[in-house]
């Protein structure tokens, strides 16, 4: 029992046998919903082991349960044989569990060390936590400088200093909560080597995640959940993708919409879009080439952080500073023109955020269509209020939205409502060219599928539809070609059925050249590569 | 001593309740914070310590201090409970305790503006002050003034040297993440709130107490306002709010000054150039919007919910 | 144990009940000061809130107070709804009121009230407008602060005000007083009926209520503007001009406080001194939040601060209190007004106390 090792550290009285982590019979309800269902979970010590479902199957509750941020209105957990109530998650910490979440807790403007030192419950000095920060990273490969400022830290490297900051607590359960939705597919496998060697050590893992790939591919046991209850406990590595996803939906995954194929009309042209940085920690878009003919849906992959947001606001003319004739709609130049003017002449947008961006949480739904569409606007400006919210209830209707009516306000509505409404306003404009930012993200099944029938059935009707993603499981399944996105350079186009995951995560990393003239990727990103 | 020097030494002293306050808010502003309610903390400080001083004299006014810092404190967890614990709109507030202040002292300082303070004792720092030569320029001040000296130096060490000093800088740019770790971010920016507050009340006392020696309905005069400018202007780094208060301070003693050389500027116009400098030197700052942004703490003036 | 829940959307029936709630807290107060003050609060609080009603003087009154309160918080609503802090409305006011004065200036017998009066009220909307330019156009081109600005400029205004009348305005046969000439009768402000102080600037305070409620609530131009103020990203998503609500609400604010203050000076003042600013400015603030930034919410607003303004005066006269009493009161409504605004998000529960 090495006492100096970062993980399982606590040996004293822990009997071999027993589980590092067990729930039994655990539930939670909040008002309206049976988050979590009568769970029982058995993880033992050093195992990696797989928390699978789709969004909305009661993964993060359970996971704020172990984690002590909520409490568990049935069911006893168990400790390393005995049994515990885990009151808060600093009482948590203390008995050796630490998460790494999804949305980074970190400070910009404070080094790795600092905020590794904020982290950590017990009394260090500074200067202890730099040695600490060395060392571990040194250990594990991890590869953190303690003196950087984490602004100027790739995505990659952010989730490491998360996971720093969980192993200098010396966990002996790690919980990882959707680690890989930012990483590209090299430096999941990087991950994979930390927590394997982790495992190896005596640190048990739970990894929570619905891609199939890497659950299969990393752990050694899973636990499938589907709305709130565990239906079964499985080996994955015995099991097909198709077997898992059966489990995760309870029947066949949907069959997926034919993929529509191009009619030939240019109706997007982007051509030599270079744009220095809006703001401070912005990226800079280096010559940008890119084409959507009608019919087609072409996808946008990437890392989030590579360009995709001033790639979009360039596209959607909330930032209007692109070169003239870079980008035009049907062969005229929009570079400079606004958002209005583009809708005018057909291109519609998605953003990623929903809520402040897409909606007004505060405003109902009524108002929340004249963000977008004209429709209600009389002439002189005049708002006739009695035309939109009839606009607004058609929408509900149409696009199956949950809501109690054109006057609830935007914030009343889950995500995957306000999506589905949000995507339901600008498909039903009509739009010639479609752009939709993360169009799934969040979404349980059916949600995703009806809001990838909405845009294939938009597409199937002459119109063209850009998909921007970090998810590439969505982009195979609508897009019929891909391009990649990284620092600021796109990357020469391929068929979606031409695709490797492998390829796409080389060319994630920087690795093209985009085309004939592009000097290729400068020494940078080599570099990004070598120490993501 | 020269009239140069007389005036370096005015500026001090004026500097120094623009300092006092504007390290108040530094304070605020750093756990993100923003208190407009400056001006009315202040007024309350300086009746506060007025009327304390007026009914217990002796003790060099030190109760008078004691009450303002009190007094203001109390007004602070008032908008604290407000802004930060229920979570209504801090701008509203903070100016719905201003216009209180305002409204408040008029009413409750009307027995106090006819009534004289008993005569202060000299200023300065016993012994060294007698020394020559360099007793009464550098160790005759009001003992605040050396306050907000050491006051700037305490602070700088806090923000960038010790743990309690960073969490604060860290809830005051990401208050969520601070949550997300465990912190009670709440309970912290309450602490930085009602801290600045304090300071607020004693810069308004130092007014009322030390540098004009009595009070009027409205003394502070629109130097809160003054205050809250300094932070931006020192990129909320408490050196820099020294530096900045004591140029503001000269500027208003320029007034004086230029009218004793006899300058033929009419005293209405002078009295305008404090506030213009301060418009002018706003806009220099804001025009390196980058450049603020990557200074100020960045969740200044948001209502932080935890659970949402 | 009682715990504060957050609800995910304000209460209805709760937020529209919080100015009233606000209302009874702060004369629950007022009562308790008027105790501790020594005087029978039944008596204070009458002078207050029903002597001010009482005949048609006082409504001719209130009439006077409330339309500059008014039409000044009318432009803070478009304003605040664009979360564009104009704070220095007082400013814009006293330079309305100095514009307005120097047209009130150039009256000859000879000049006609057709003619003048409507170069007054432009020249009060021109000069309260030009103010609140300059605070659009820094905040505009090098994104100072609207808040910071506006304020000092009010000080700056008063300082003009000073030198002018203490200086090149004064009247030479005003015993030195620091005061212009009474301005000629035909630039006064037209009374509503004979013996009454109450002139048709409350029409046109109405009116403005009108056209902003048309404006904010039925037009795509005030959409525009609340959707800037309330969600400023997806305002740039729709492609409004965050540059045009900026500037309008600007200069809506400052030519409406600049009219307010051409009013007052030809109107109840009839000539130009320091004393022209009395804090309409700021207590137009509270004006505009206690009613809840709509336009007859305003209207009904500014009536009750003029009720506290007069009580104010009737009780220094009658009952020996501080005048000052008035700005308490006011101060003390937006405090609990916001405050009961602030709990309409959220819910009362009884939390068990969790069990060890």
């Amino acid at each position: 029992m090495g006492s100096n090792d970062a993980a399982g550290g606590h040996g004293e009285g822990m009997s071999p046998q027993a589980p590092r982590l067990a729930l039994a019979n655990v539930s939670k309800r909040f008002p309206g919903v049976q988050a979590n269902d009568r769970i029982s979970l058995t993880v033992a010590p050093g195992e990696i082991h797989a928390v699978l479902g789709e969004n909305g199957a009661g993964k993060s509750t359970l996971m704020k349960i172990i984690y002590g941020a909520v409490r568990p209105d049935e069911g006893t957990i168990g400790w390393n044989g005995a049994p515990v109530v885990i009151h808060n998650p600093r009482q948590a910490r203390s008995l050796g569990i630490a998460m790494v979440f999804q949305h980074f807790a970190l400070f910009e403007t404070l080094t790795v060390a600092e905020n590794v030192w904020l982290g950590l419950d017990r009394r260090i000095t500074r200067a202890d936590v730099a040695r600490e920060v060395e060392r571990v990273s040194a250990l594990y490969g991890l590869d953190l400088d303690p003196g950087r400022l984490v602004s100027s830290l790739s995505v990659g490297e952010r989730q490491r200093v998360e996971i720093l900051r969980a192993l200098l607590a010396n966990p002996q359960l790690l919980i990882l909560d959707e680690p890989t939705a930012v990483l590209t597919p090299q430096m999941a496998e990087r991950l994979f080597a930390t927590l394997r060697q982790l495992a190896g050590g005596g640190c048990s893992i739970l990894y929570i995640s619905h891609k199939l790939d890497e659950v299969r591919a990393l752990c050694e046991s899973c636990t499938v959940l589907r709305a709130g209850r565990a239906v079964g406990t499985v080996d994955p590595r015995g099991e097909t993708n198709r077997s898992l996803s059966e489990l995760m939906l309870g029947e066949a995954p949907p069959a997926p919409p034919p993929r529509p194929a191009a009619t030939g009309d240019r109706v997007l042209e982007v051509n030599g879009l270079s744009l220095p940085p809006g703001e401070e920690r912005g990226v800079p878009l280096a010559g940008l080439e890119l084409s959507l003919r009608a019919g087609e849906i072409v996808g946008v992959a990437g890392v989030s952080g590579n360009g995709q947001a001033e790639l979009l606001a360039a596209l959607s003319g909330e930032d209007r500073r692109a070169p003239a004739g870079s980008i035009r709609l049907f062969g005229r130049d929009v570079s400079n023109a606004s958002p209005r003017g583009r809708r005018r002449l057909g291109l519609h947008f998605v953003p990623e955020e929903r809520i402040g961006r897409g909606s007004v949480p505060s405003l109902p739904l009524a108002a929340n269509t004249l963000l977008t569409r004209r429709e209600p606007v009389g002439p002189g400006g005049w708002l006739h209020r009695g035309r939109a919210r009839r606009l607004a209830a058609r929408l509900i209707d149409r696009f199956s939205v949950s809501a109690r009516g054109p006057d609830s306000p935007a914030g009343s509505l889950s995500g995957g409502n306000l999506q589905k409404f949000i995507v339901g306003r600008e498909v039903d404009a009509a739009p010639k060219v479609l752009i939709v930012a993360q169009p799934t993200w969040g979404l349980d099944v059916g949600a995703a599928a009806q809001i990838r029938r909405e845009i294939v059935a938009l597409c199937e009707a002459g119109g063209a539809a850009l998909i921007v993603s970090e998810d590439l499981d969505e982009l195979f399944e609508l897009c019929s070609d891909l391009v990649v996105i990284a620092r600021g350079r796109l990357s020469p186009r391929i068929a979606a059925r031409d695709a490797t995951p492998a390829l796409i995560g080389q060319w994630m990393s920087g690795l093209f050249r985009a085309s004939a003239a592009d000097p290729g990727p400068v020494a940078a990103a080599i570099e990004v590569e070598a120490h993501a | 001593m020269g009239g140069l020097a007389l005036m370096l030494a005015a500026s001090v002293n004026a500097g120094t309740v623009l300092a006092l306050a504007g390290l108040g808010l530094l304070i605020n502003e750093r756990a993100g914070v923003l208190n407009l309610g400056a001006e009315g903390m202040m007024l309350i400080g300086a009746l506060a310590g007025y009327a304390t001083a007026l009914h217990a004299p002796g003790a060099g006014m030190l109760l008078g201090y004691l009450a303002a810092a009190a007094a203001g404190a109390v007004m602070a967890a008032l908008f604290g409970w407000l802004a930060i614990g229920i979570g209504t709109n801090q701008y509203a507030t903070g100016l719905a305790l201003s216009l209180f202040g305002v409204g408040f002292t008029a009413f409750a300082g009307k027995p106090f503006v006819d009534r004289q303070l008993a005569e202060r004792g000299r200023d300065g720092i016993p012994w060294l002050r007698d020394l020559p030569l360099v007793g009464p320029a550098l160790f005759g001040y009001h003992l605040l003034v050396y306050l907000a000296v050491a006051l700037a130096v305490g602070l700088t060490w806090f923000l960038f040297r010790s743990r309690a000093g960073l969490l604060l800088r860290a809830v005051g740019e990401s208050p969520e993440s601070a949550h997300a770790l465990g912190h009670r971010v709440r309970a912290i920016r309450m602490l930085a709130v009602i801290a600045g507050g304090a300071l607020c009340g004693l810069a308004g006392a130092y007014v009322s107490l030390a540098y004009t020696h009595l009070w009027v309905e409205n003394l502070i005069a629109g130097r809160g306002w003054i205050a809250l400018a300094l932070t931006t202007f020192a990129t909320w780094r408490p050196a820099r709010i020294l530096l900045g208060a004591y140029l503001f301070g000269g500027l208003t003693m320029l007034q004086f000054h230029l009218q004793q050389r006899g300058v033929q500027i009419e005293s209405h116009l002078l009295g305008m150039l404090p506030y213009l400098a301060t418009v002018i030197v706003l806009v220099l700052i804001s025009r390196r919007a980058a450049w603020i942004r990557h200074n100020m703490p960045a969740s200044l003036g948001r209502i932080f919910r935890p659970g949402t | 144990m009682l715990r504060l829940v957050a609800r995910p959307t304000p209460s209805r029936p709760l937020t529209l009940a919080a100015p009233l709630i606000a209302f009874a807290l702060t004369v629950s107060v007022g009562a308790i000061l008027f105790v501790a003050l020594g005087v029978s609060p039944g008596r204070a609080l009458a002078l207050f809130f029903i002597e001010p009603l009482r005949g048609a003087d006082a409504w001719s009154e209130l009439s006077v107070k409330a339309t500059p309160l008014a039409l000044i918080a009318l432009g803070l609503a478009v304003c605040f709804r664009a979360n564009v802090w104009n704070i220095g409305a007082e400013g814009q006011f006293i330079m309305g009121a100095i514009t307005a004065s120097w047209v009130a200036m150039r009256a000859t017998d000879t000049t006609h009230a057709a003619a003048i009066l409507p170069a007054i009220a432009l020249a009060g909307i021109l000069g309260g407008a030009a103010w609140a330019a300059i605070v659009a156009f820094l905040r505009d081109r090098w994104n100072a602060n609207e808040i910071l600005v506006s304020l000092m400029l009010v000080y700056v205004a008063d300082m003009l005000l000073g030198y002018l009348t203490y200086g090149p305005w004064k009247d030479p046969d005003g015993y030195n007083f620091p005061q212009t000439i009474s301005f000629l009768p035909v630039t006064q402000v037209p009374l509503i009926a004979d013996g009454h102080r109450a002139h048709v600037g409350l029409f046109a305070a109405v009116a403005v209520a009108i056209a902003a409620w048309l404006f904010l609530y039925r037009t795509y131009g005030g959409f525009q503007l609340a959707v800037g103020g309330a969600a400023p990203r997806a305002a740039r998503y729709a492609g409004f001009s965050a540059r045009r609500s900026l500037w309008t609400a600007l200069l809506c604010s400052g030519g409406l406080s600049g009219l307010a203050g051409a009013l007052e000076v030809t109107g109840p003042l009839g000539q130009l001194t320091p004393h022209l600013p009395v804090g309409y400015g700021f207590t137009a603030i509270i004006v505009a939040f206690v009613g809840r930034l709509h336009p007859f919410g305003i209207l009904l607003a500014s009536i009750l601060m003029s009720m506290l303004y007069i009580g104010g005066e009737l009780a220094q006269s009658r009952l020996g209190l501080p005048q000052a009493l008035s700005g308490v009161f006011q101060g003390l409504l937006l405090f609990t007004l916001l405050a009961c605004d602030a709990l309409a998000s959220y819910r009362i529960l009884r939390v068990r106390r969790a069990v060890a």
